[in-house]
């Protein structure tokens, strides 16, 4: 019997051969990436552990990234950030994107990509349950904790459990041109729920995987999570290849799913038979096509986070909203430093896009994951009251982007762009093919 | 967190399925210190009242796992339903519950990163049920959980359920966490 890719991984990292669903294993990690707010309880858990004095296992396999609350007054949250600068400084770690440096990226999983640390083969862990976004360059990659990673911050290893695959092939030459990687996996989400994929692996395989960029399989394995799953994975293929041979020297062994290797379950789509979908609140998994709601009222827009704040979301909503007036609030908050400088260079119709959203007079944020899980009160972009949103984040759960009497309904930068001109939700297709790139 | 094999008996708090860590504690209140004592008790101060009102201490709802102005629980058992604890990897999650008063979690399915912080951490047991008892069970209800016998005694209903047993997890939960787990195994020697 053949191995998956996860499977393959896993096996490779604990010293085996093979692997089986269900079984567990201690594995060696290649990377431990944390956070403003979970780096500091981790840290000290490490310290509580082994020892004030202890050194972590590795400084070249530990990245610290900044991201969650960082354009805040809060007094606790600045403190946390004053933990890691602490602890990096005291560790001397050489991969610290410092909140006020040169070097301060915004969202840690398009921050991870985009240094380097996404390669294929490897084995990831990081303190955010959207870890799982690195499984598009074919890593093995998935959230825990602040104990298990003071764990890995001092013996560079962890359990898990070997999860079984479920497989989603998708059969297509192209994406559509109304079509988004965030209709996709809302369609997937909305099919096996929001506890569908709890302790499993999904898997994305198929020509429709094929013709996607890197960020439309970024989007897919970032919400594998809200299916509640325990990795998502794309195979590793030239584009891959080429995305990180870009930004990393260090070398790496892509690794591939056995023909013969056994599944949970395959499921199969047609790019071509899907359409623009949207999450009511105030579940992922609460589908409805775009066309359904079409009309519902909406008191702001929001396009950002690692979901929906990549280059690619920025250029999709650019085009849509290229000489529209908008009727609700709008905010956009690129996810990483080097993507708000592409909205600076990136043109649309001939104009920049930051021109173009800031003529609109969309709100533009600081990278960094702001709005997108509420935080602070003075959050840019934050739910205080009882807005309506439409949202191309993550996640929709009671309260998630701030007050407990909002509601959030999650679609594609296409679909959200559409619903911020009409100020309701508005099916993306009745605007596509009117620009130029 | 209690030992596996002591019975946990207590007051149970119910809830509805599809309870995320926001529910559980809302991102607003992760900046604080779990080491500080006394910042360290807003995290039970805070712990489920991300829940809507009208989902919260269920079948009536409307009420508080903390009461306003106070950081323990009265409630020492938490009752959901599927899918317990889905959305972010917050360890504040588990630790909020533990730091709240609450020993123990039955649920009919968890998921799986908070079951593994609560596990891992030595923060509150995670019990899964074979029966959805969030429609059986009523807030307030007297439970007793017997992991040896793997039953809930439902005091208040007199009924009784059945729970699974913990598995390949029974031995990091009966070591107290991963560290006590780990130190009992030879696996990491310091401290």
């Amino acid at each position: 019997m053949g191995m998956t890719l996860t499977e393959k991984i896993i096996a490779k990292h604990s010293g085996k051969t093979s692997v089986e669903p269900g079984e567990s294993v201690w594995v060696d990690a290649d990377v431990l990436m944390t956070h403003d707010v979970c780096g500091p309880p981790t840290i000290s858990i490490f310290k509580e552990q082994f020892g004030e004095d202890a050194r972590v296992w590795d400084k070249d396999k530990l990245v610290i990234i900044p991201d969650h609350y960082i354009f805040t007054e809060d007094k606790y949250a600045n403190r946390n950030v004053d933990i890691l600068r602490a602890f990096a400084a005291d560790q001397d770690l050489p991969h610290f994107y410092d909140v006020g440096s040169e070097d301060y990226k915004g969202v840690c999983h398009i921050a991870l990509p985009e240094e380097g640390f996404t390669r294929p083969g490897e084995m990831l862990f990081g303190t955010d349950s959207h870890t799982c976004t690195a499984g598009a360059f074919g890593q093995f990659a998935t959230g825990i904790g602040n104990t298990d990673a003071a764990f890995i911050m001092g013996a560079g290893k962890l359990w898990v459990k070997v999860p079984e695959t479920m497989r989603f092939v998708f059969y297509g030459d192209s994406m559509p041109p109304y079509l988004m990687a965030k209709d996709i996996i809302l369609q997937i989400i909305g099919d096996i729920g929001v506890d569908g994929a709890t302790y499993r692996t999904m898997e994305f395989a198929g020509p429709g995987i094929s013709a996607m960029t890197m960020e439309d399989r970024m989007t897919l394995t970032n919400m594998v999570i809200e299916a509640g799953g325990k990795n998502g994975v794309v195979e590793p293929d030239i584009k891959t290849e080429t995305y990180v041979r870009e930004r990393t020297d260090k070398y790496f062994e892509p690794v591939f799913s056995d023909t013969d290797a056994d599944y949970h379950s395959v499921y199969r789509y047609n790019l071509e038979d899907m359409v623009p979908m949207v999450a009511k609140p105030h579940s992922p998994d609460n589908k409805a096509t775009a066309i359904e709601l079409e009309g519902t009222k909406l008191d702001r827009a929001y396009i950002g986070s690692c979901t929906g704040g990549k280059l690619s979301d920025f250029v999709a909503a650019a085009e849509i909203i290229a000489g529209n007036d908008l009727k609700i609030d709008t905010y956009v908050v690129p996810a990483t430093t080097e993507i708000a400088d592409k909205l600076e260079t990136t043109r649309v119709n001939g104009k920049p896009l930051i021109d173009i959203f800031k003529d609109a007079g969309c709100k533009i944020g600081q990278a960094s994951c702001a709005a997108c899980l509420g935080g602070p009160s003075d959050t840019f972009g934050r739910l205080n009251n009882d807005e309506v949103c439409i949202s191309t984040t993550n996640r929709n759960y009671p309260g998630r982007m701030g007050s407990k009497q909002s509601q959030v309904y999650l679609a594609s930068p296409y679909t959200v762009a559409a619903s911020a001109i009409s100020g309701s939700i508005t099916d993306p297709r009745a605007f596509i093919h009117q620009t130029v790139i | 967190m209690s030992k596996q094999n002591e019975p946990i008996k207590g007051k149970a708090f119910v809830l509805g399925r599809n309870i995320d860590t926001d529910q559980i504690i809302p991102a607003e209140h992760l900046v604080y210190s779990l080491d500080d004592p006394e910042e360290r008790k807003f995290y039970g101060r805070y712990a489920l009242s991300g829940v809507p009102d009208e989902q919260s201490g269920l079948p009536e709802g409307g009420i508080p796992l903390v009461e306003e102005d106070k950081f323990e629980s009265e409630f020492n058992i938490i009752v959901g339903g599927p899918n317990f604890g889905c959305g972010s990897s917050r360890e504040h999650a588990p630790a909020s519950l533990d730091i709240a008063g609450v020993e123990a979690i039955i649920a009919p399915t968890f998921a799986r990163i908070f079951y593994r912080n609560s596990v891992d951490g030595g923060f509150v047991v995670p019990y899964e049920s074979i029966e959805d008892l969030s429609q059986k069970v009523q807030t307030g209800d007297e439970l007793e959980i017997d992991i040896e016998q793997r039953t809930v005694r439902n005091l208040t209903q007199d009924e009784e359920y059945e729970i699974r047993p913990l598995g390949s997890v029974a031995d990091i939960v009966n070591a107290g966490g991963i560290f006590e787990y780990a130190r009992k195994e030879g696996m990491i020697t310091c401290q």
